[in-house]
């Protein structure tokens, strides 16, 4: 059982269908409906950021399901914009989606995952973060967050048997980049060891090794994609 | 949940987690936490979460034990069994009303 958050489009989307090929029942969020449909996936129009909806999102996760063991903190948002013109609204919306929202999805889904002493947190952060990109000031502090949040919930879950892991993908052909300019996307791929996009698959097989039993071991990772830093 | 339905709730969740011989002397005045108390810091966070949970289904609401109310309080709720029916209770009664 599988929970996407952000699965309405890209990376959620594709992980929302390779997880249903993998086996599992996956629920997923998003603010909006879905205009798809999927053997074995059940939609839920969900804010992260909001607490109640959040409780109402497990709260029927568990009564259809009863357990948890995957969730994919995938929901988030970016800023690009220089810091001298960025509006504080800016600040408390990504903050909202990427931290409030990892926080609220992480900590209900461990309430539930530790019922059965398994658990397997994946959260999203990106190369922008060790790469302190320049434009992204707001969307790296918030991912910053995501990380350290990352590494001290490892921590306080390693005894429930739930792991907490982060990837950090390069920049994905999707929404998130679309109003990027070109070179700046190849001059950020310019710095990583495997000059290229990233794919959605890129994020899965990752995604798939952390979340299989065998990775119990492994917990509080931030995880790059495409090469050292 | 009458309190003291609600007291034997708490007992027996206390009970369970920490494998207690029903021969062990549990009551209301049993601290939760501070020195030489039955549960660890992390016992007393699954603890909660089982009663929560426990509360939660059987009257159909959904508290939250630890909430910022409880956490700002200058003595804790969660001090002793009878700290906590008293504000598990207040919690219930005031989502349903009864």
């Amino acid at each position: 059982m599988a929970l996407v958050t952000g699965s309405r489009k890209g990376i959620g989307k594709y992980l929302v269908e390779r997880l249903l090929q993998q086996g599992y029942q996956v629920v997923g969020c998003s603010r909006e409906a879905v205009d798809w449909e999927l053997e074995g996936y059940w939609h839920h129009q969900t804010d992260v950021s909001d607490e109640d909806q959040v409780q109402a999102l497990f709260d029927a996760i568990r009564k259809r399901y009863g357990r948890l063991d995957v969730t994919v903190n995938n929901a988030g948002v970016a800023s690009m914009n220089h810091l001298l013109l960025t509006p504080v609204k800016t600040l408390d919306y990504v903050n909202a989606v990427n931290i409030r929202g990892t926080f609220l999805v992480t900590r209900a889904s461990a309430r539930l995952m530790r019922a059965h002493k398994f658990g397997r947190i994946i959260n999203m952060s990106t190369i922008a973060v060790p790469l302190s990109l320049a434009g992204e000031s707001i969307y790296v502090a918030s991912k910053s967050a995501v990380e350290a949040l990352t590494r001290v919930a490892s921590r306080e879950l390693a005894d429930f048997g739930i792991t907490v892991n982060a990837i950090g993908p390069t920049p994905i052909e999707t929404d998130l980049i679309r109003n990027v300019p070109a070179a700046k996307i190849q001059e950020l791929i310019n710095q990583l060891a495997i000059k290229r996009l990233g794919q959605p698959e890129d994020v899965f097989n990752l995604v798939q090794f952390l979340i299989k039993p065998e990775s119990s071991y492994i917990t509080g990772q931030i995880i790059y994609l495409g090469g050292p830093l | 949940m009458s309190r003291d339905e609600l007291r034997d709730l708490i007992l027996t969740t206390i009970r369970q987690f920490t494998e207690m011989p029903e021969t062990t002397a549990l009551d209301e005045t049993t601290r939760l936490f501070g020195d030489q108390t039955i549960l660890d810091s992390l016992g007393l966070v699954s603890v909660l979460m089982d009663i929560e949970q426990q509360v939660n289904d059987q009257l159909n609401t959904s508290i939250v034990i630890a909430d910022e109310r409880a956490m700002s309080q200058q003595r804790s709720p969660f001090r002793s069994v009878g700290s906590l029916t008293d504000y598990v209770l207040l919690l219930t009664t005031e989502q349903t009303g009864a």
